[in-house]
């Protein structure tokens, strides 16, 4: 084992039926450093990292801990966390229905007892430390999928861990509490903890990363000091070419402007029950706009409020210069509209089903119970669409769950290119998904828009909303508060019009 | 046809398959009775006390007696699919459609010489009867969204009793003959009728299935509630379909009890039938929370439950011990289903398959 070196893992393969997830990768991670692992989607960052903490049997290659002669066999994740080796996935997996406290404590237990009071004092005081805003008795469901985040960060910090492993624990995170996380990782690779650190964001790769390690199609291309390796650099090697379609994508945007003053889909005083403020809203045929705002501004409330997804209480909506009644998703898929949910998992996929299935339920439902399309039809559309958005799957019938993050946002993609809506509401439809699939999509949105469809685009990233839409309309407090376009779409200018421009904090 | 079903069929595939238990289950109970005596498998052609020439020995017996269950076993496998729920009433349930459809045939007198109404209009009151329990049901658990089994709860306690009240506790019986053929034999048909009625009701579901998203919508409720809303559809409608579609399969199996004995007992009727049904789903691979589900499975799986309570009875288990019996078998086989045993048989099969291939 090379010196200070925390974690080594040599030679490591990985096969799923169908998938060779990878293939003798090499790792090092060593004491006090903040290690990104960096690919693509399906790269094999998650397969690793399951390989490290024993969720998966590795089928072949070596692993070292220190401390620990000879290579190391992890079987369960509970063996990793006794020897070290703290995760906090991408997807919260802590259970919504217990406390705050539970779930910190809940499969830690050292024989039967508990002492409560004990256990949410102790809580009480590392959520204090971290300033966490939640209380040890609260019901983890209760809190914001942000907050929900920190405890899991909490929860695998509080284990006195040699080894913490963070799955993109960034993305639910708004600016502020990504710095405390920051500052806390810096906090702890200062009392020697060793990091590895999976993000899509490639800023906060270089803010706070010492070293990266990148994958690709389950091979590992190398190892870098963070210093020697600029951006460009690293995303060439994640894609394994050379690209600037980033900065292509900037140049198509001339392309579409507001000229079309067809409005496709107009909104007053339109309000749900999710506790926005009534707001106004139009979308001209071929237009990109965006909903822009802090996490919990009402960006998603508004959306869904236009989709029918929570319960309308009032407006007046207009669908091609036609008064329509849209209170139930059916209603605004009738009339044309699609909508691509936030939370993958708990609004997109339907898991169990497979990925033919899940492309084709939308237009199935549309097109009526009593009316299924032929199997030879389902196998037609899946095959097409998979080969369109380059779905990386084993065949149209592999489950959805099974497969990675990134392809199965593709293909909820799918189901609503299948079903040929004239206005896209894509919510955060590039959260947790590599780089690649990114410009796939923010491409896609241009080239829909090119075609003459609306396309309202929601991101947490501004570079990403400046990129491609052509309007914002920006939220504070769940309400809206302004709206940008032309010249004043600027960072700056969102960042003010956010914060309310005033003296106000 | 799918590309898939074009590849040959491999081993490994049906230890996967959800069919796995119930063939397995079917292929041991036959080479159990096999070895203690091949005369079980003996079917003859007798004359009944009707003097019809009809099909008879325990083979018949099982596809006879299994119908009610495989009946259920269709309603029940909708019901956890789209609710992840299970619905406890049903055998209480089966009482009140009974009951009904003795009331109507009875009229006023509970023993009339001959019926008082079509044993159509009887059956299709019984269907209303059974539908009715299945709305409220549905209704408390789709709408009020409590859990299956706590609102079933509420029927299978009172079911009984209102079975009763309908015919003011008195015990109707049915003197027509006509009226026995529905759990018996119709005269010139050498196959039980029962047996012939399941036939139909399979038929007809998996027509249902072809013809409409049934499969698809229930599955995908079952699946992500949420998910499924956002496309469109609508989870309370659907599980509530699901409950009055049990509902109808009840009501067949009303008029098949009732139809054995021309008479109903409330306290006996159908008595742990709902426990029956839930096994043969369970028994069918199917999980019980809900989801993707295999209702040829769970047919095949009511088929396995009287296939062993028959081959219990031949080796003569008393009848109070059955239960117990049972149960050893069920768990058994309940083990073998779980995913993990099922992946360690697929690999194992596939390593064998790999060594031979070596070796050739």
């Amino acid at each position: 084992m090379k010196e200070h070196a925390v974690l080594e893992m040599k030679n490591i393969s990985k096969t799923f039926p169908g998938v060779r997830a990878l293939q003798n990768v090499d790792f090092t991670l060593c004491e006090g450093e903040i290690h990104a692992l960096m690919g693509e989607n399906g790269a094999g960052k998650s397969t690793l990292i399951k390989v490290i903490t024993g969720v998966y049997d590795k089928d072949n290659g070596e692993a070292y801990l220190a401390g620990h002669e000879g290579p190391v066999t992890v079987h369960s994740p509970q063996e990793a966390q006794k020897l070290g080796i703290s995760t906090v996935y991408q997807e919260i997996t802590l259970c919504p229905n217990l406390s705050v406290a539970e779930n910190m404590f809940i499969g830690r237990g050292s024989g039967a007892g508990l002492n409560w009071k004990k256990m949410n004092a102790d809580t009480n005081r590392i959520l204090q430390s971290l300033d966490i805003p939640a209380k040890a008795n609260q019901q983890l469901g209760s809190c914001s999928l942000a907050v929900q985040q920190m405890i899991a960060i909490a929860r695998a910090v509080d284990m006195e861990c040699k080894v913490l492993i963070l799955d993109e624990p960034t993305s639910s995170l708004d600016e502020q509490e990504v710095k405390k996380l920051f500052n806390l990782m810096r906090d702890l690779k200062n009392k020697g903890v060793g990091i590895i650190f999976v993000t899509h964001f490639l800023d906060q790769v270089y803010e706070v990363c010492d070293k990266i390690t990148v994958l690709r199609d389950g091979k590992l291309v190398g190892e870098y000091e963070i210093k020697d390796l600029p951006r460009v650099q690293l995303v060439a090697k994640m894609l394994g070419k050379e690209m600037d379609d980033l900065s292509d994508i900037k140049g198509e945007q001339g392309t579409y402007t507001s000229d079309r003053s067809e409005v496709v889909y107009e909104a007053e005083g339109l309000q749900s029950n999710a506790g926005i403020r009534p707001f106004n809203f139009h979308i001209n045929k071929g237009e990109v706009n965006g909903f822009t705002g802090l996490l919990g501004s009402g960006r998603s409330e508004c959306v869904r409020a236009i989709f029918g997804a929570d319960r309308v209480l009032h407006g007046k909506v207009k669908k091609n210069g036609k008064e329509v009644h849209i209170h139930k998703p059916i209603e605004a898929m009738k009339n044309g509209i699609a909508y691509l949910p936030e939370d993958r998992k708990r609004d997109g996929i339907i898991g169990d089903l497979s990925v033919r299935e899940n492309i084709i339920l939308a237009l199935q439902n549309l097109k009526g119970f009593f009316k299924p399309f032929s199997k030879s039809q389902t196998y037609k559309f899946a095959d097409e669409y998979i080969k369109l958005l380059d779905i990386k799957t084993a065949s149209a019938d592999t489950p959805i769950k099974s497969l990675s993050g990134g392809n199965q946002q593709k293909v909820i993609v799918a189901r609503w290119l299948l079903a040929n809506p004239d206005y896209l509401i894509l919510d955060e439809p590039t959260r947790g998904i590599d780089v690649g699939t990114k410009v796939d999509i923010q491409k896609l949105v241009l080239q829909l828009a090119a075609e003459g469809k609306s396309v309202t685009f929601i991101s947490s990233e501004t570079d990403e909303m400046l990129r491609t839409c052509s309007r914002l309309i920006v939220m504070r407090d769940r309400q809206v508060v302004g709206e940008l376009s032309g010249e004043d779409l600027t960072q700056n200018k969102i960042m003010s019009t956010i914060a309310g421009g005033e003296a106000k904090s | 046809m799918s590309p898939k079903a074009k590849k040959s069929f491999q081993i490994s595939d049906l230890f996967r398959s959800q069919m796995m238990i119930p063939v397995i289950a079917i292929l041991l109970l036959t080479i159990f009775n096999l070895i203690i005596g091949p005369s079980f498998f003996n079917i003859r052609l007798e004359e009944n006390n009707l003097g019809n020439a009809v099909l008879s020995g325990n083979l018949i017996t099982i596809l006879d007696n299994g119908s009610e269950l495989a009946i259920l076993a269709i309603g029940m496998t909708l019901v956890t699919a789209a609710s992840g729920g299970q619905d406890i009433s049903v055998g209480a349930t089966i009482a009140i459609a009974g009951s009904a459809i003795l009331k109507i045939l009875c009229g006023d007198n509970p023993h009339p010489e001959t019926m008082q109404a079509p044993i159509i209009l009887a059956f299709l009151v019984g269907i209303l009867a059974a539908m009715a329990c299945g709305a409220f049901n549905g209704i408390l658990v789709a709408y009020f969204k409590i859990q299956p089994m706590v609102a079933t709860l509420i029927l299978f306690t009172a079911g009984r009793s209102i079975a009763a009240w309908i015919n003011n506790n008195e015990l109707p019986i049915i003197k027509d003959i006509e009226f026995s053929y529905f759990g018996g034999f119709i005269p010139g048909i050498a196959v039980p009728t029962p047996f012939l009625i399941a036939v139909v009701c399979v038929i007809v579901i998996f027509l249902v299935m072809k013809f409409t998203n049934l499969g698809l919508y229930t599955q995908s409720v079952g699946i992500n509630e949420n998910a499924s809303k956002l496309i469109g559809l609508n989870p309370v409608t659907i599980k509530f379909m699901t409950f009055v579609i049990l509902g109808v399969c009840v009501a067949v199996c009303g008029l098949i009890k009732v139809s054995r004995i021309s008479s109903i007992n409330y306290s006996v009727i159908a008595k742990d039938i709902e426990m029956d049904a839930i096994l043969a789903v369970a028994l069918g691979g199917n999980a019980l929370s809900g989801g993707k589900f295999s209702m040829a499975a769970s047919i095949l799986g009511a088929y396995v439950i009287q296939y062993l309570t028959t081959t219990l009875y031949r080796m003569k288990v008393p009848a109070d011990a059955l239960p117990a019996y049972k149960a050893v078998v069920v768990i058994l086989l309940v083990v073998l289903s779980a995913p993990t045993v099922r992946e360690f048989f697929s690999k194992r099969s596939k390593k064998l398959k790999t060594t031979r291939r070596g070796v050739a």
